[in-house]
C-alpha cells in the first residue's frame, strides 16, 4: 500500500436543498488503512457527507477523489467498481431474498455471467462462477458467524443479524474503502462488542479503511484511528480521539455550553 | 434457527453446485421427469379438445413467464404485455411470408424482433417506475395495438393475416399432436432459461433492483441497464409465445391482442405467484382451466334442471369467474399458486406431526 496518497479526500464539498444547506465546505482526508469516524449530532450532515462520498448525492461544489482520481461525478454502481461499499443506516436489505442470495449480489461486479450465458447455466460456465463466488461468499459468512441463517430469508431475520447481513454484503463487494453508517445503531452491549470486533477485523485483517458514522462515543473513541466532528455542516474539527475528546469546539457542539454560559 | 427447508433428513450437500439445483430434492427431479415423459407423450391420450388446451398452455405459458419476469422479479409493473404478445406473433407470420424463412427459424427470430420493440417501449423504465411506469405501459399497449392495424405492409391490417405451418426439415407439424410437441418443447427450453437466468448473476439482480434499488445500486449494479434489459427479456419470452400462438392458429388478426389479454396475463402470473418461475406456469394452467372448470359446472346444474339465465350468461359467468378468482388469490393467497404448493410439500414433510 502507497502511505503518501490518502484513499479518499474531499476538497471543499458544498451540498444544499432548496434553502437548506446540509454542507458547506468540507475538506477531510482518509489515509489508506485508517479507521475514520464521523460524529457530530443530529442533522449535522454527517450521512450527506457518506451520501456524497458513495455517489449518492451530487455535491453542489466541490470534489470527491478516491485512490486520486476525481470520482465526483461518477455513479453510485461505478463507484462500486472502483472499489467503494457501504451499509445503511437503515436497513437497505433485500427482504426477500436468501442471506446468501444477499451477499452473492455484492459479488455483482466481480462476476461476468450475463442473462445469455446465465440462461445457459451449464454450457457457459456460468454454474463454475457461481460455485467460485460462492466459496468467496462462504468465506465472508465464517467471518461474520452468519453460517446458522445463511438460507433464511433477509426479511424474517431480527435487526442485530440483518446489520451483520447488511454487513457482510457490503464486505462482498471487496471494497478497499467501506462506508458504514451507524452500524451500531439500536443494538445491545453484546452486539455492539461483536460489531466493534468485525470492524477492527476487516481494518486489521482484511485491510480495508473504515469509514464510519456512530454515536456511541466509547466505541468511536476505542477504535478510531482518527475523528471528524461535523456541526451544522460544517467541520468543526478532526484528529486523534484524544485530541477530539479535549476539544472545546466540541464539547460546545454536543453540551451546549453557550447555552450553560447563557444561564450562569 | 427456524428455517423452512424442504429436504428430508440426511439430504447433505457437500459442494456448491448441489446446492444450487432448480430441483431440491432427487425426488422432485424424478417427479418431474416422469411428468416430463407423460407431457410428451400427450397426443397419445388427449382428446383433440384437450390438446388444444394443452396448446394455449405452452403459448401462454412462455408468455407469463416473460411477464412474470418484468412484473415478479423485477417489480416494475407492465399493462402492454398483450401487444408484445401479438407483435411477436406478427412479426413470425411476416418473416416467413415474405422472406421464406422456415417457421422454426422465425419462431426466435419473432422473438429477438420484439425483444428490439420491448427494448425501445422499455426505455422509459430508466427515468420512471410506479404507477408512472404503468401508465408509460399502457401507452406502449394502446400504440402497438394501433400500428398493427395500420401497418398494413406488416400485418395485413383489418384483415389480418396468415401464419404457414411448421416444418421440421421436410417433416410437416400439420397436425394438433405434431405441433404440440413443437410448442411443448419451446416451453421447456425457455422455462429452463428462466430458471438458469434467476439463479445467476443478472437474475439476482433483477430482484435486487425489486427489493432496494438504492443499495442495488451500491452493490454496482447499473439500475438503468437491468430495468431495460428487463423489458427486452420479458418481451423476447412474449414474442416466441405469441409466434407459437401465431403458426398454432394459422391465420393472425390484431383484435385478439387487447388489455384485456395484457390483463389476463397480469392474472395468470397473481394467481401463480409473483416472482416464481414454476408459479407462471401454474397460474397458466389455472387460467386456462378454469374457464372449462365453470363450463363443468354449468352444465353440472344445467343437468340437474333447466336453467335458463345460466345456458345464456355462460360467457359472462366465466369472464367473472377471472376477476373472482384474481380478487380471491389477492385476498387469501397473495403468494400464488407456488406458495401454496410450498406449504403443502411442507405439511406432508412433517404428516402426521405439523410442528
Amino acid at each position: 500500500m502507497d502511505d503518501s496518497a490518502p484513499i479518499l479526500e474531499t476538497r471543499a464539498i458544498s451540498l444544499g436543498f432548496g434553502g437548506v444547506r446540509a454542507l458547506s465546505d468540507v475538506s477531510f482526508r482518509v489515509e489508506t488503512g485508517e479507521i475514520f469516524s464521523i460524529i457530530g449530532p443530529n442533522g449535522a450532515g454527517k450521512t450527506s457527507m457518506l451520501n456524497c462520498v458513495s455517489g449518492r448525492y451530487k455535491p453542489n461544489e466541490g470534489q470527491v477523489m478516491f485512490k486520486g482520481r476525481d470520482i465526483t461525478r461518477l455513479t453510485p454502481n461505478q463507484r462500486a467498481t472502483l472499489g467503494l461499499g457501504r451499509t445503511f443506516q437503515n436497513l437497505a436489505l433485500f427482504g426477500h431474498m436468501s442471506v446468501l442470495d444477499n451477499i452473492m449480489v455484492g459479488r455483482h461486479h466481480l462476476m461476468k455471467n450475463n442473462f445469455l450465458t446465465g440462461g445457459l447455466y451449464w454450457l457457459t460456465g456460468a454454474q463454475r462462477e457461481e460455485s467460485e463466488h460462492r466459496r468467496h461468499v462462504e468465506d465472508i459468512i465464517d467471518f461474520l458467524e452468519i453460517s446458522h441463517i445463511r438460507k433464511a430469508v433477509a426479511g424474517t431475520l431480527p435487526y442485530g443479524l440483518r446489520k451483520r447481513v447488511e454487513l457482510a454484503r457490503a464486505v462482498a463487494v471487496r471494497p478497499d474503502l467501506i462506508l458504514l453508517d451507524e452500524p451500531m445503531a439500536g443494538m445491545n452491549l453484546e452486539e455492539k462488542e461483536d460489531m466493534a470486533r468485525y470492524i477492527v477485523d476487516l481494518n486489521e485483517e482484511w485491510g480495508m479503511t473504515v469509514i464510519m458514522i456512530e454515536h456511541d462515543m466509547g466505541v468511536v473513541m476505542d477504535i478510531s484511528h482518527r475523528v471528524m466532528v461535523l456541526d451544522f455542516g460544517r467541520k468543526i474539527a478532526d484528529g486523534l480521539p484524544d485530541e477530539i475528546m479535549s476539544n472545546d469546539h466540541v464539547k460546545r457542539a454536543y453540551l451546549g455550553e453557550d447555552d450553560m454560559d447563557e444561564v450562569a | 434457527m427456524a428455517q423452512m427447508s424442504l429436504r428430508p433428513c440426511g439430504d447433505f450437500r457437500t459442494t456448491y453446485r448441489q446446492d444450487k439445483t432448480i430441483f431440491d430434492t432427487r425426488n422432485s427431479r424424478v417427479a418431474m421427469a416422469i411428468f416430463l415423459v407423460f407431457a410428451f407423450m400427450g397426443p397419445l391420450y388427449l382428446d383433440p379438445y384437450q390438446m388444444s388446451l394443452a396448446i394455449q398452455i405452452c403459448y401462454y405459458g412462455i408468455a407469463a413467464l416473460g411477464l412474470n419476469i418484468l412484473v415478479g422479479f423485477t417489480g416494475q409493473i407492465s399493462l402492454g404485455h398483450a401487444a408484445f404478445f401479438g407483435f411477436g406473433a406478427f412479426s413470425s407470420a411476416w418473416l416467413n411470408n415474405t422472406t421464406g424463412i422456415p417457421v422454426f427459424l422465425t419462431v426466435p427470430l419473432a422473438g429477438l424482433m420484439t425483444t428490439a420493440v420491448g427494448l425501445f417501449f422499455g426505455a422509459p423504465a430508466a427515468r420512471i417506475k410506479g404507477l408512472y411506469l404503468a401508465i408509460a405501459t399502457l401507452a406502449s399497449q394502446f400504440i402497438l395495438e394501433d400500428f398493427l392495424v395500420r401497418a398494413e405492409w406488416f400485418t395485413g391490417g383489418s384483415s389480418g393475416s396468415p401464419a404457414g405451418p411448421v416444418s421440421l426439415f421436410g417433416f410437416e407439424l400439420n397436425n394438433d399432436g405434431r405441433y404440440y410437441i413443437f410448442a411443448l418443447a419451446w416451453c421447456v427450453v425457455m422455462y429452463i432459461l428462466g430458471a438458469n437466468l434467476m439463479r445467476s448473476r443478472d437474475g439476482r439482480a433483477f430482484v435486487a433492483v425489486r427489493d432496494h434499488y438504492l443499495s442495488a445500486e451500491v452493490m454496482g449494479i447499473n439500475l438503468a441497464k437491468y430495468r431495460i434489459l428487463s423489458f427486452g427479456i420479458s418481451s423476447f419470452f412474449a414474442g416466441i409465445g405469441g409466434a407459437l400462438y401465431a403458426h398454432y392458429l394459422g391465420f393472425v388478426s390484431a383484435e385478439g391482442f387487447t388489455i384485456l389479454l395484457s390483463i389476463q396475463f397480469l392474472g395468470m402470473i397473481i394467481i401463480g405467484g409473483l416472482g416464481s418461475v414454476m408459479g407462471s406456469m401454474m397460474g397458466t394452467v389455472f387460467m386456462v382451466l378454469l374457464p372449462e372448470a365453470m363450463k363443468m359446472l354449468a352444465d353440472g346444474m344445467q343437468a340437474m334442471g333447466d336453467i335458463p339465465s345460466l345456458r345464456d350468461n355462460l360467457d359472462f359467468l366465466r369472464e367473472m369467474s377471472i376477476g373472482m378468482a384474481i380478487i380471491l388469490f389477492l385476498v387469501f393467497e397473495p403468494d400464488g399458486l407456488a406458495h401454496r404448493w410450498r406449504l403443502v410439500k411442507s405439511y406432508w414433510k412433517l404428516y402426521p406431526f405439523s410442528y
